[in-house]
């Protein structure tokens, strides 16, 4: 009993904290999200009401809507392979007897980890600068003309993709890594032994075995990569012609801009919703993989 | 002869990919150093003419980032003070100590870290309001004060702790928070210098919290007062690449520094499936 009490004390501050400024307010969005609550509302609350399902139907026929949607999904699909792709590359390039300086070669890969995305969200906008950023000017050292990186819309994104991946990758390469580093010895000697090259070990040896981490690996980084805000805020401000509005950016705009926060919550909850259902996709079908 | 090819490949492409990892950091940190202008010449320079702090200079004394700074530093240590108490007690209780809905309560938790912490941020904004700490570095701080995450880490770390110890310490009629402070926190301590490094880069990192909470600038932390400022100098490379490294260089020398400790907590993290 007397443990008991002494357990309930040693985690009531922790609850406490996570109860009042987690879960209440996660429950309240939902709750909001229902509401017309607006900037009327927030000088006086008597302007508040109950709308139902009004903001959802709103913001579905919300053109911008529906383009921070496309431009997050775009921004997840094309990100997330490359950025899970580069660093299995690197964690196989870092695992390989033949690599030398390992240490040293792992910590500059993972410095773009740790730095502050802001900082070098700026550092990017000035690399990707049209007219003196150093991007162009080693481009057409090779003959290729300046590219408008952040100007132009079909080239915005792509660009905030590779800062994206710049940044991450050295992430899920140490998670790669250590497990490359499971790995038993003996299974690739039986493996050589019976003949395989280094490409089959690869492919029939190490890949099957880091299967489980891909899984886990694949649905964090995506749930990550869903929340893109800060690039997008620092770099381009959502433009050019919106082609680089995440759902985030169209969220932060309508609740701490326009203080639609009724709506703003809508947009949050629709989100949350989207990455419960590509994360059940991810499971449902990395599950099927294992059955086959 | 196909040993070598292969490690010429290899320490080829990692060489290459070094580079592009560290390139973006040297520039900023060279370019910090150049005289206003001269980043914007064709071709782009690599090294300053002349090397010169001005523009730190212009930072602190005209910028206010000696504010900034101080605004980080002293947000995030107060997080990683309080949020290490909190969630170390939590964790250790979880692993530790036996009480009635202990496994399910843990399990709770744990499926709550799939919700995006955006869907709490309106309601969080407008509850803190009532509580009047919008626009008070208490609106950081408060809900920062623990985490699911931090909690999972010391717990996972805490289970290995044998039961017998703390039946000895028990039977020799120590307290439980006695037994807490002078036994578990000496035992558990590598993984709380892993969530203590976790916390404070998280903290001196983050963005968009601060950005909603903090409106009056002289609360501003680094991030978000360089987010500002680069939108109103948008010419001044040098000085915006200055604030870049004021910003960055911290956290990167707590990271080089601590290393070990924050690798093994990322490990620690990664296997939480």
């Amino acid at each position: 009993m007397r443990l008991q009490i002494a357990a309930w004390g040693f985690i009531a501050p922790a609850l406490l904290v996570i109860g009042v400024f987690f879960f209440l307010p996660v429950l309240a969005g939902v709750a909001l999200s229902l509401t017309d609550f607006d900037i009327y509302a927030l000088a006086d609350l008597h302007n508040l009401r109950f709308v139902g399902l009004d903001n959802y139907l709103h913001l579905l026929r919300t053109p911008l809507f529906w383009q921070a949607l496309g431009n997050t999904l775009y921004f997840v699909a094309v990100g997330v392979p490359l950025s899970i792709g580069l660093s299995l590359g690197a964690a196989l390039l870092l695992h390989a007897k033949v690599a030398r300086f390992k240490p040293f070669f792992r910590t500059a890969l993972f410095a773009p980890v740790v730095t502050t995305l802001v900082a070098v969200a700026v550092v990017w906008r000035y690399l990707f600068q049209t007219r003196y950023g150093m991007v162009n000017y080693a481009l057409g050292q090779i003959g290729i003309n300046p590219l408008d990186w952040l100007g132009d819309p079909h080239l915005a994104m792509p660009t905030i993709i590779l800062l994206a991946v710049w940044k991450n990758f050295g992430y899920n390469m140490m998670i790669f890594l250590a497990n490359l580093q499971a790995v038993p010895e003996e299974v690739y000697e039986a493996a050589r032994i019976d003949g395989a090259t280094t490409f089959q070990q690869l492919l029939y040896v190490t890949l099957p075995m880091l299967k489980p981490t891909l899984i886990l690996v694949g649905i964090l980084t995506t749930a990550g990569y869903f929340q893109l805000f800060a690039e997008p805020y620092v770099m381009t401000q959502g433009g050019p012609l919106r082609s680089t509005v995440s759902v985030l950016y169209f969220m932060y705009e309508e609740g701490f801009k326009w203080w639609n926060l009724g709506t703003a919550s809508t947009a949050a909850v629709l989100l949350f919703g989207l990455m419960l259902a590509v994360t059940w996709v991810l499971m449902r079908a990395s599950k099927r993989g294992v059955d086959a | 002869m196909r040993q070598s090819f292969a490690s010429v490949i290899v320490n080829g492409l990692l060489i290459g990919l070094a580079f592009v990892s560290l390139f973006p950091l040297l520039w900023m940190l060279s370019v910090s150093f150049m005289s206003p202008g001269e980043a914007s010449s064709l071709p782009p320079p690599l090294l300053p003419e002349s090397p010169t702090l001005a523009n730190y200079r212009e930072l602190f004394v005209r910028g206010g980032m000696l504010r900034y700074l101080m605004n980080s530093l002293l947000l995030a240590t107060i997080v990683t003070l309080v949020s290490l108490l909190f969630n170390a007690m939590a964790g250790y209780a979880f692993a530790k100590l036996q009480f009635a809905g202990q496994q399910r309560l843990f399990k709770a938790l744990i499926a709550t870290l799939i919700i995006p912490g955006q869907v709490a941020m309106m309601p969080l904004f407008l509850l803190l309001k009532q509580m009047g700490l919008v626009n008070t570095y208490g609106g950081v701080i408060v809900p920062a004060m623990a985490g699911i995450f931090g909690i999972f880490l010391v717990r996972q770390y805490a289970l290995s702790i044998p039961d017998e110890m703390l039946e000895a310490a028990r039977l020799d009629g120590a307290g439980e928070f006695r037994i807490f402070a002078s036994i578990i926190v000496p035992l558990i301590a590598p993984i709380l210098a892993s969530l203590a490094i976790f916390t404070f880069l998280g903290c001196w990192n983050d963005f968009m919290w601060p950005l909603i909470v903090l409106t009056d600038s002289r609360l501003h932390t680094l991030p978000v007062a360089l987010a500002s400022l680069s939108r109103e100098h948008v010419q001044d490379s040098e000085m915006m690449m200055a604030g870049s490294v004021v910003t960055v260089l911290p956290v990167l020398a707590i990271f080089l520094a601590l290393q070990k400790y924050y690798i093994r907590g990322l490990l620690v993290g990664s296997v939480k499936g």
